[in-house]
């Protein structure tokens, strides 16, 4: 593969694609927007960022035809990054702002945090912050990450995977819930590489040097 | 666990900085997004631009800082001031900004809240809430008489009166009193959709004498969501106060502050270190300085 993979940013409808582009690039990597289907063929990987909300970005997903034409790379073996939103939407269902249908590569849902712990303590909705990422995960992107590292959050819905060997990171916010999940050509994280200082610069140096790799 | 953020928050005119960032080390001390790039370099947890620009025309500037600082720093970026609608709001967005606050246009319209959170999701949605301590309960009360009769949702009658007066909403920097009560005020913001309130005493605001801390332990026990606290940050004990759980902390999730930092007396890695020693959860800052 060339020295500066190229990328296809998926556009979810809801702007600000910035931040990602701009990381991607400081990380070494040759970002495109991508509107169309088309753009995703000839890209070395795809990306789905973590704009919008998760019932308005599938839909947009299956006007625009990008959600078939990321499966259908995800499925060919290209590799694949999601960010926040881009890990939620590989699920099967959604429910914000009611139920929506995710991409449906992942068994599992989305759902709100619940505004109680375990305990029946207050849990403050949405998880804004910096929280402790636990790798969990034999994937060869987290090799060469830190065994813990503290990432950047801002949701108020996260994953529940059916499959527990989905599981790439573990995070706690209440209870544990799935901060990274991962499959073979496929990984996805729900906190903000692109916002989270050296941490985030890590993983996607990381995300790159396993494109090289692949 | 969930860390506590620490949030220097930059006043913006023009797309100038005010109170400038007395740093040898920038080249431009009165660039925002220099500023913003030093406060990147310090792994302060956030960042917020607050617009004070008057005139609307020069408004736009603001949306080309939050471009330029979104291709230079790797750092969640708040911007508030100023934002009256839902386009405003998309703009910013658009520009780069990762959550945007509004204030006096959810004290004029309320149903802006719902609307933007129904667009754009609660998490990136902040509701700026300037609070005042109450000091003459019957003038609040009639306020909040005239809020009730235009728009139904003041508390009928006010606040208690005596020295549990409370506290009451104002706007425009703290001038204009609204009649409403900031504890109820926050807690139907967090119920419209504000994913996060930042409150502000506007009594503590500026003079460094530390966070109002009944203030904050109110509005955090009325909301479910989190609180940023503002206005009175000076030491860093006075932002472990303000995010102490303890009895007597503030309990906010995080601390925003301002000329603590412009002024080079202390840098966010020296802050975090004290708040580590006080017990205060926080992102440990880098072994030796980044560059």
């Amino acid at each position: 593969m060339q020295s500066a993979p190229r990328i296809a940013v998926l556009d979810t409808g809801a702007g600000n694609l910035h931040s990602v582009l701009r990381a991607l690039e400081r990380a070494g990597a040759k970002p495109c927007v991508a509107e169309r289907a088309e753009s995703l063929r000839s890209a070395d990987a795809t990306l789905l960022p973590g704009v919008g909300a998760f019932a308005a970005a599938a839909a947009h997903l299956a006007e625009t035809g990008l959600g078939a034409a990321l499966c259908e790379s995800i499925a060919q073996g290209r590799p694949y990054l999601g960010i926040c939103l881009g890990l939620e939407l590989l699920f099967q269902e959604g429910d914000e702002h009611g139920r929506a249908a995710g991409l449906g590569l992942l068994p599992g849902r989305v759902r709100r945090f619940p505004q109680r712990t375990p305990e029946g303590a207050l849990l403050r909705v949405p998880h804004i912050g910096w929280n402790q990422v636990t790798w969990r995960s034999a994937h060869p992107l987290v090799k060469s990450l830190p065994q813990q590292d503290h990432y950047y959050f801002v949701h108020a819905h996260r994953a529940e995977p059916a499959n527990a060997a989905h599981l790439a990171g573990s995070c706690n916010y209440g209870a544990p819930f799935a901060a990274a999940v991962a499959w073979d050509n496929a990984f996805a994280v729900q906190f903000h590489p692109e916002k989270s200082q050296r941490a985030g610069r890590r993983l996607l140096e990381a995300f790159l040097a396993w494109l090289r790799a692949c | 666990m969930l860390l506590k953020r620490i949030i220097p928050c930059l006043d913006v005119d023009r797309g100038r900085v005010v109170k400038g960032v007395r740093y040898v080390n920038l080249v431009d001390a009165g660039d925002p997004v220099e500023a913003a790039r030093l406060y990147d370099e310090q792994e302060a947890d956030e960042l917020t631009f607050l617009d004070i620009t008057a005139s609307s025309e020069a408004r736009r500037t603001m949306l080309d800082v939050v471009a330029r600082t979104a291709q230079t720093v790797c750092l969640p970026v708040c911007v508030g001031g100023g934002v009256r609608s839902l386009q405003d709001v998309r703009d910013l967005l658009n520009a780069g900004a990762d959550k945007v606050s509004i204030m006096t246009a959810a004290v004029e319209n309320p149903a802006l809240v719902a609307e933007a959170a129904m667009q754009i999701g609660s998490a990136n949605l902040v509701v700026a809430v300037d609070a005042r301590r109450v000091v003459d309960g019957e003038a609040f009360r009639a306020r909040a008489a005239a809020r009730q009769r235009q728009f139904g949702d003041a508390i009928p009658g006010g606040a208690a009166p005596g020295p549990e007066a409370g506290w009451e909403v104002h706007t425009h920097g703290g001038r204009r009193p609204t009649g409403l009560d900031a504890i109820a005020w926050a807690r139907r913001m967090a119920k419209l959709g504000a994913g996060e309130i930042l409150l502000t005493s506007m009594d503590r605001d500026g003079t460094r004498s530390g966070y109002d801390l009944p203030l904050l332990r109110g509005v955090t026990a009325a909301v479910p969501v989190p609180v940023i606290a503002s206005g009175g940050g000076g030491a860093p004990e006075s932002l472990a106060a303000a995010l102490d759980e303890g009895p007597q902390g503030g309990h906010a999730q995080a601390a925003l502050a301002a000329s603590i930092f412009h002024f080079g007396e202390q840098t966010v890695a020296s802050v975090k270190r004290r708040l580590l020693e006080l017990g205060i959860p926080v992102r440990p800052p880098a072994p030796f300085p980044p560059r």
